[in-house]
């Protein structure tokens, strides 16, 4: 993507993911970043979105018991057969 | 061995399903299970039928663990056979496939507008309520702002669920989600940039 003047803040809130991705073309990485020496609100943007990303990390990915049950019963009868 | 192109983790893992081995069987569904649902909810109008999905796929996953050749990784091959499983089902349901649209939203952003300020004033577009800084930070990673988390994961439409779960939970690279997928890097990076604004959001509300 190509961005050829200076950010607004709510052009930047958009392209934390891209960001982060380091998908930004250099130029745009550029503006992105110096963006954020000037503008509180978009650091404290992007440090929440990487809390946000450590906070979803943390998650649980088990799944629901029965349903594990059942594909373990399914592993065995697959074994056995 | 073809299974020399996998890293010695999977390596391992295929060798153990094969085997019949019961430890790597409950290991990769502890890795893997709940991403899988996720991936059988973005096709299918329940969570009671991408339940059926998963175990579908699973059958499949045990019949072809013999054939598997590597080429992808694990996981990869993993949600490849349950997207095509939950696709197959959600045709039957008739239910369209979620990716011609983005789950929601179009072109709108992922940020209240009214907190910036409009196009008439001075420095349109620029921050009007800015985001405050979260305190104390370390109430992020406590167990009740995991409940939000989970809360916030929930709501989500389907699509935006099952790749922030991939890429955020399951640490999957975006192009691994891309190839599990068949997506687009470009609707990949929207879906997954939307799911994380939006449990941002809800931080946002809880962490005031």
């Amino acid at each position: 993507m190509r961005l050829n003047r200076e950010l607004a803040c709510q052009e930047v809130v958009e392209l934390v993911t891209a960001y982060l991705d380091d998908a930004l073309l250099p130029d745009d990485r550029e503006r992105f970043e110096e963006h954020l020496v000037f503008c509180d609100g978009c650091q404290n943007y992007l440090h929440q979105m990487r809390g946000t990303i450590a906070a979803v990390g943390r998650v649980r990915v088990e799944l629901p018991a029965e349903l594990q049950e059942k594909l373990l019963e399914a592993f065995r009868g697959w074994r056995e057969a | 061995m073809v299974t020399q192109l996998l890293s010695p983790e999977d390596a391992l893992l295929v060798e153990g399903l094969r085997a019949g081995d019961e430890a790597a069987f409950v290991a990769v569904m502890r890795m893997y299970g709940r991403g899988m649902l996720r991936v059988a909810e973005m096709y299918v109008s329940s969570r009671a039928v991408a339940e059926d999905v998963v175990q579908e796929a699973w059958v499949g996953v045990l019949r072809g663990i013999g054939r598997f050749e590597g080429r992808s990784s694990l996981k990869t091959w993993l949600y490849r056979i349950v997207a095509n499983t939950a696709k197959t089902r959600g045709v039957r349901e008739s239910r369209s496939v979620p990716f011609s649209s983005l789950g929601d939203g179009g072109d709108e952003g992922t940020v209240d507008p009214d907190r910036f300020i409009g196009s008439g004033e001075r420095f349109p577009g620029h921050w009007a309520v800015p985001p405050q800084a979260w305190a104390p930070e370390g109430r992020l990673l406590a167990d009740e702002t995991l409940e939000v988390v989970e809360d916030a994961i929930e709501r989500l439409p389907p699509a935006q669920r099952a790749v922030i779960t991939m890429r955020d939970v399951q640490g999957f690279t975006s192009e691994e989600v891309c190839n599990a997928l068949d997506l687009t890097e470009t609707n990949q990076r929207v879906l997954l940039h939307r799911a994380r604004a939006k449990v941002r959001s809800a931080l946002e509300e809880y962490m005031r």
